[in-house]
């Protein structure tokens, strides 16, 4: 492996190219397996049974109907189930399981959230496993719940830090709120947020298998193959490498998927109890209580601007519901803190413990829940001074990172506005909110920023090219439907100067070469740099080889002469001089050969031994520059002003991401952060009694996710951005960003429709039209 | 889900015969509501008896207006020119429920059948009293937002969640039902529902073991001139928050008859003959459709979360209505 970093550069191959998904025909005939699709010997079948209280104890099990159903093979409960070597109750448990609930199901006989799994039943088949799952009788005492942070008997505090240590809890910079309280300009907003769920096409699963008493393989639904790995061997007290755990398919995650849940080590319990494999699968109710949720909240924004509209001072304030156990919040103050020029800036976090499970990272978490924050009071102030919304964001154009000092490695955004603007037709829009009328419809158009950081990261890769021109790529990444399966095709293809159908890319297996979550959009950064990092390691090998080879046109160069393209290796100075690689190998007898690489993403490209040495928390700082996407999101709608219903009519969506592996891909990626931005803003909320701490929304048909009809035709451009700071490929990542400011751009797009600002979420028909459309 | 049996009628006498004899029988239509009610636990079927074998189909001009067979599905008598042309209202409710694959599935009596989609009611593990007599309503003081404002009781404000069942309502329809002695009678689906009262888990006036054969529809001008308006959370594929079922027969600017029936606002599907009342012999203006359509929501109940439907319900009938003149 080179020790100096080396930068991607092949232009005119299959990078970049939209080409279809390599594992498309798997997926469309059903060939294609999921984790819960592997038919192995002897499977039995698990089925949660969950408590209906929220809060409480368990008084008594009563198990015997349910075991004398016929294929019942064991129902296990707190008091049968084997020991772990480790939960994460304790907070050093929780540390070295890496989990991100600080408590198990099933290790006592206390009820905290609703639905918390109470018993798992192993059939035969699935039906006797579901059957009998209901016949698990349980008493309990039960205990008034807490709901939320809204309830009464709630209490508030100030956590200090949230997300278990790793993010702070209070931000300042300058004195924020002096400079607002002196400010021309002061706004002061609240914005409401409901609790939502990820949902995932594929609900969590896991098929656990005991090869041997001391040796597992796990089929499971996960972002990340190592993270699942490394929590399932703390807590079972195994070495990492007798714990094996296989994703080669994903229907989705959002980051529900990021870490382990405690279904997974149930069924690999249950497993050990049974003494055959077991499987699981979340039914959907299961999904809103199993795998976390993005946590209710309301946030309140204290925006101090100059007469002209620039931005002196902000606070921001978030409260929001954790469990009993952990100090989880979503980090929203981030990006209000580094979007703008803001030169005072304070963030806080209160929360308030209640009977819910821990919620976790939901597709940008605290980005997007931030920058509806950040983005409606920009627009608040764009009207307030009477200048466009675009030109607001430019006076508050941030030519450095603010909130670090640093300055950008790139940034895109001005050209995202521009480009944005020119093909959404912005110039048409009439600056008066509530002027623009079609019949009985509102019609308002809104716009907002996108931005997404770089995350520190790094990962590995293999690449073995073979003598007769094919090679197999692997590293133990995730495709999460998105596209790392083609990406990485295509990036290894170039590297190694092969037709795309003569690379085979595996992933999703902690036998291949370590690679990271995919979560926090640093999959395709990372896993694309490793790949190309191993075909440079090949081409250094075989270079080698050559300039040792008698009989080789390239026997006696140095090293550093020889260049390689499209598989031919050759003198720079004497193109002409060279060989295949085949030619190089067959001559050699060799058949194949192998290369290894370290791709490293964000400070870990840039400043790799200071971020080696940085606290964990602070890893992405070690850079020398600040590393984001940036983006800008343009939205039509129409609402309707008698019924109150608000259609998203036209969407544009202009990204500068660095480098993008695959316009398709990349296209969908951006389309799919819209439509699941555009959920955020409209519809989605699960909804929690206030007197049961319990859902009452928990399925599909009552969580309202967007179908076609909300959604109208999506048009995605990618600005041409050259970032040589990030990563051997300059890919930012797309995951993220491309919800970022969605729900912004809908509720700008409803005032400048209405010329009524709502900032609860979701925007329900009910709320536009208790807000006095038309009254 | 429990463990049952299942059988296959080959005679509407022998599917009556079954379902009269075993309390805990189900009738299996389309099975797109029972079977997600089983699957949640909600209800336990000893025995599933299966009629799409029957020859309940049909969509025909009979005698006096249209006769649908209640084994028809959704999508057939959605799309068929008859129900398009004649009764749109019916077309419109049908093509705005659920989804094209639940429509090509489900059935009609099945649809009239359907149960309240209240959040209570469909998970186990809460209090309700229509699921479970006598263990209260949590959604009185909970989530109250897609029930009902109008038919509610201390027992229970579940809305009566078919699209359907307001247009066929409005339209003053009658189904046919077979005893398992094998008489038929008639009965108009608006007397066919029962209000909550203190049996909410009563919602109907089926004998043990009849069943739905068809649906008539009297032929009228105002369904002719008919127009279903429904509003929900979502362009598509969502339960109504209020939708509204509407006739009008206008002669030289004068409305001759009025037929107005209201979806996601009560308890079961409720005509508001007091607005058709008002409506008639009236001109056909806005004005006259925003008097009338306060006389909705008169006696209204609303709760914390769905006070909006007081409002949205009016807006709802004057739009609906304006769709027709
Ligand atoms: C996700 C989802 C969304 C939906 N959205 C809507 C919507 O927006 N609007 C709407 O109106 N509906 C909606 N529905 C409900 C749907 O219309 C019903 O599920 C369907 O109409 C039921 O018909 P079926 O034939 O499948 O009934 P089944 O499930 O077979 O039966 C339902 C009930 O009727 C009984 N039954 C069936 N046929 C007869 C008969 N001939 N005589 C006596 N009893 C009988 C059965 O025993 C059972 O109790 C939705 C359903 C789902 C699952
Ligand atoms: S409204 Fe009716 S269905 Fe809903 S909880 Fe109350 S009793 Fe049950």
């Amino acid at each position: 492996m080179s020790a100096e970093p080396q930068f991607f550069d092949k232009p005119g191959g299959f990078v970049g190219k939209p080409i279809v998904r390599v594992e498309g025909r798997e997926k469309v005939t059903g060939r294609a397996k999921y984790s819960a699709e592997f038919p192995l010997p002897g499977l039995t079948y698990g089925v949660l049974a969950t408590s209906t209280i929220a809060k409480g104890k368990i008084m008594s099990i009563e198990t015997a109907a349910a075991t004398r159903e016929p294929g019942v093979i064991a129902v296990l409960t707190h008091q049968n189930l084997p020991k772990l070597a480790k939960t994460p109750n304790t907070p050093e448990g929780k540390k070295d399981t890496g989990s991100q609930m600080g408590f198990m199901p099933l290790t006592s006989d206390e009820i905290f959230y609703a639905a918390q799994p109470v018993a798992l039943v192993v059939a035969d088949t699935l039906e006797h496993a579901m059957h009998a799952a209901t016949l698990v009788k349980i008493t309990y005492q039960k205990a008034a719940p807490i709901a939320s942070f809204h309830d009464p008997k709630a209490e508030l505090f100030d956590p200090q830090k949230i997300q278990d240590g790793k993010a702070d809890g209070h931000i300042r910079r300058g004195d924020a709120k002096g400079a607002f309280a002196s400010s021309a300009i002061q706004l002061t907003a609240t914005y409401n947020h409901p609790v939502y769920n990820h949902n995932p096409m594929e609900p969590g699963s896991t098929t656990a298998v005991w090869d041997a008493p001391d040796r597992l393989t796990v089929y499971e639904s996960t972002q990340g193959v190592t993270r699942t790995q490394s929590t399932l061997s703390a807590m079972l007290g195994l070495p990492r490498e007798q714990v094996r755990v296989i994703t080669k398919y994903l229907g989705g995650g959002f980051g529900c998927k990021g870490s382990m849940w405690p279904h997974t080590i149930l069924t690999v319990q249950a497993a050990k109890a049974v003494g055959r494999p077991v499987k699981l699968m979340l039914t959907r109710p299961q999904m809103f209580t199993s795998m976390g949720h993005r946590e209710d909240q309301t946030q309140t924004v204290q925006l101090g601007a100059t007469a002209d509209g620039k931005i002196t001072s902000i606070v921001h304030t978030k409260t929001s519901t954790t469990s009993p156990w952990d100090n989880y919040a979503e980090s929203n103050a981030k990006i209000l803190d580094m979007l703008y020029a803001t030169p005072n800036f304070e963030a806080t976090y209160q929360l308030a413990r209640a009977n819910v499970m821990t919620s976790t990272f939901m597709r940008a978490p605290g980005e997007a829940p931030g920058s509806f924050a950040i983005e409606c009071s920009m627009d608040d102030l764009a009207y307030k001074i009477g200048v466009d919304p675009i030109e607001i964001r430019l006076r508050n154009y941030a030519d450095h990172d603010y909130s670090t000092g640093k300055p950008w490695s790139s940034k895109s955004l001005k050209q995202c506005y521009a480009r944005g603007a020119e093909l959404f037709g912005w110039s048409k829009r009439n600056p008066k909110p509530g002027a623009t009328r079609d019949g009985r419809f509102l019609v308002g158009m809104g716009m907002a920023t996108a931005s997404y950081p770089v995350h520190n990261s790094q990962g590995t890769a293999r690449a073995r090219l073979y003598a007769d021109g094919h090679a197999v790529v692997q590293s133990g990444a995730t495709d999460l439907g998105t596209g790392t399966y083609t990406v990485m095709t295509q990036v290894a293809a170039d590297s190694l100067g092969l037709p795309l159908e003569k690379v085979r890319f595996e992933l999703g297996d902690t036998q291949l070469p370590t690679a990271p979550n995919s979560g926090g959009s640093v999959a395709a950064g990372t896993v694309s740099s490793s790949v190309y990092l191993a075909a440079q390691d090949v081409w250094q090998k075989l270079i080698k080889m050559a300039i040792v080879d008698k009989k080789s046109p390239l026997y006696k160069a140095k090293a550093e002469d020889v260049a390689v393209e499209k598989g031919r290796l050759f003198l720079k100075k004497d193109p002409k001089k060279g060989e295949a690689f085949g030619d190089l190998m067959k001559r050699a007898d060799i058949t194949d050969i192998e290369g290894m690489a370290q791709g490293k993403y964000g400070s870990g490209y840039e400043a790799a031994s200071a971020a080696a040495n940085a606290d964990p928390a602070h890893k992405d700082e070690a850079a020398q520059h600040a590393m984001h996407s940036f983006g800008a999101h343009f939205c039509e709608v129409r609402v309707d002003m008698d019924l109150g219903t608000i259609r998203v009519s036209k969407w544009v969506s202009v990204m500068g991401a660095g480098r993008i592996l695959n316009a398709q891909t990349a296209r969908s990626q951006i389309i799919g952060g819209a439509i699941f931005g555009i959920g955020s803003a409209l519809m989605e909320e699960t909804v929690r009694d206030q007197n049961f701490s319990r859902y009452t929304n928990a399925d599909l048909a009552g969580y309202h996710v967007p179908v076609n009809a909300d959604i109208p035709n999506i048009t995605v451009e990618f600005v041409d951005e050259h970032d040589p700071f990030i990563n051997a490929m300059g890919v930012k990542g797309i995951g993220e960003i491309s919800m970022v400011g969605v729900a912004a751009a809908v509720g700008n797009a409803v005032f400048h429709a209405t010329g009524k600002r709502l900032r609860d979420l979701p925007l329900t028909p009910d709320k536009v039209l208790m807000s006095g459309v038309n009254s | 889900m429990n463990n049952f049996a299942y059988t296959q009628a080959a005679s509407t006498k022998e599917a009556t015969a079954a379902k009269a004899a075993d309390k805990q029988a189900a009738f299996i239509g389309g099975g797109t509501a029972l079977i997600d009610l089983m699957k949640s636990n909600i209800e336990q079927h000893s025995l599933l008896i299966d009629i799409n074998k029957l020859s309940m189909l049909g969509i025909e001009n009979a005698a006096t207006g249209l006769r649908i067979g209640a084994l028809e599905r959704m999508s057939d008598v959605g799309e068929h020119p008859l129900v398009v042309q004649n009764y749109p209202v019916i077309s419109q409710s049908l093509l705005a429920s659920a989804s094209p694959q639940l429509r090509n599935m489900a059935s009609m009596g099945g649809n009239l059948l359907q149960r309240t989609r209240c959040g209570y009611f469909r998970d186990t593990a809460f209090p309700c009293n229509k699921r479970q007599p006598g263990s209260g309503c949590p959604a009185l003081v909970g989530d109250n937002r897609t029930l009902a404002i109008l038919g509610g009781s201390a027992s229970c404000i579940a809305t009566h969640a078919s699209d359907l069942a307001v247009a066929l309502v409005a339209l003053e329809a009658r189904l046919t039902l077979e005893s398992p002695k094998g008489t038929t009678r008639t009965v108009p689906l608006a007397d066919f529902y029962k209000l909550p009262g203190a049996t909410p888990n009563i919602e109907n006036h089926l004998q043990p073991g009849e069943l739905i054969t068809a649906i008539t529809v009297p032929a009228a001008a105002h369904a002719r001139k008919s127009h279903y308006l429904k509003v929900r959370d979502r362009a598509s594929y969502a339960y109504a928050l209020v939708s509204a079922a509407v006739g009008l027969d206008v002669q030289g600017g004068t409305i001759r008859s009025a037929r107005v029936a209201l979806g996601g606002v009560g308890t079961v599907p409720w005509r508001v003959l007091a607005v058709e009342k008002y409506l008639v012999g009236k001109p056909a203006t806005e004005e006259n459709f925003r008097a009338a359509a306060a006389l909705a929501v008169r006696d209204a109940k609303p709760y914390e979360h769905n006070k909006f439907k007081l409002e949205l319900a009016q807006r709802t009938i004057v739009r609906a209505l304006l769709e027709v003149v």
